[in-house]
């Protein structure tokens, strides 16, 4: 049996390499790769207090993060091809439409 | 060392070295096949979890459905390596290297300061679909209205947003 500990180090790990990911690359693409990687790793903490307490609300948690999950991943997409189609870019230093 | 934790170890370093690669890669198709293998190797990790239900939904919903969607996306807009703009501010990634290894340190502490707890072995023989199906039906069903409203919602506003904008050619002359 791996303690939880383990489990809460690697998804930390997971986390940081997400969090990394999202303040060093600039292809909005990667960008929304490296949130849905840091949303995976909470989940992962979610499931392995679930285990320690016994309790089956992380579980629900982690349920409703997966739809929280697709529904930003679809939308996040649908803004980056319209943005694409505005400037031919996936740079995110590029997307300043509503700076004024 | 037991078995266990031999598998752990082994499935938790390919779960990092694929996490790596996603950040890493300079080509968006191969970060998106590097993050299908992540997802993959999570959903190992919930089975050793007690989570069956969860990694079957984890393969459906993020190897099935939210990669094959970034797939398309790249598909549909290219994917040459942009990064290419010498010393155009070549400081931000160590920046952000510099703020991850603090964050992880502090996540580490707190992780280490925990009073080390005793899992019952048969903790969370609730993973299966059907105990888990009767709390999300019974206790949650708020939430389970809550996400369908909220999924229908990003559909609509998905298709709202990625239309294409009318172009003056296609207008009644």
């Amino acid at each position: 049996m791996v303690p939880t500990g383990y489990y809460l180090i690697l998804s930390a790990i997971i986390f940081t390499i997400g969090a990394v990911g999202v303040l060093s690359r600039r292809n909005a693409l990667i960008i929304i790769m490296c949130v849905e990687m840091m949303l995976n790793s909470v989940n992962l903490t979610l499931i392995a207090f679930a285990r320690q307490w016994d309790n089956l609300n992380g579980q629900v948690f982690v349920f409703m993060v997966m739809a929280v999950a697709a529904a930003e991943v679809a939308v996040g997409l649908a803004i980056l091809i319209a943005h694409f189609n505005l400037s031919k870019s996936t740079n995110i230093d590029d997307v300043n439409v509503m700076k004024w | 060392m037991s078995f266990e934790m031999i598998f752990f170890i082994l499935v938790g370093a390919l779960s990092v070295g694929t996490a790596v690669g996603v950040v890493t890669s300079r080509i968006a198709v191969h970060s998106a096949l590097f993050l299908l293998v992540h997802f993959a190797t999570l959903a190992i990790l919930y089975v050793t979890l007690n989570a069956q239900f969860l990694a079957a939904a984890q393969i459906i919903v993020y190897a099935g459905g939210i990669v094959i969607l970034i797939l398309f996306v790249i598909m549909l807009i290219g994917s040459a390596p942009l990064e290419t703009r010498a010393g155009y501010r070549s400081w931000v990634p160590y920046a952000g290297l510099a703020l991850g290894v603090v964050m992880l340190a502090g996540m580490a502490l707190t992780v280490l300061q925990m009073p080390p707890a005793t899992i019952n072995p048969a903790a969370n023989e609730g993973g299966v679909p059907i105990v888990l199906g009767v709390e999300i039906y019974s206790q949650n069903i708020l939430l389970v209205e809550l996400a369908a409203v909220l999924l229908l919602v990003a559909l609509l506003g998905a298709l709202l947003l990625a239309r294409r904008p009318k172009t003056e050619e296609t207008s009644i002359s």
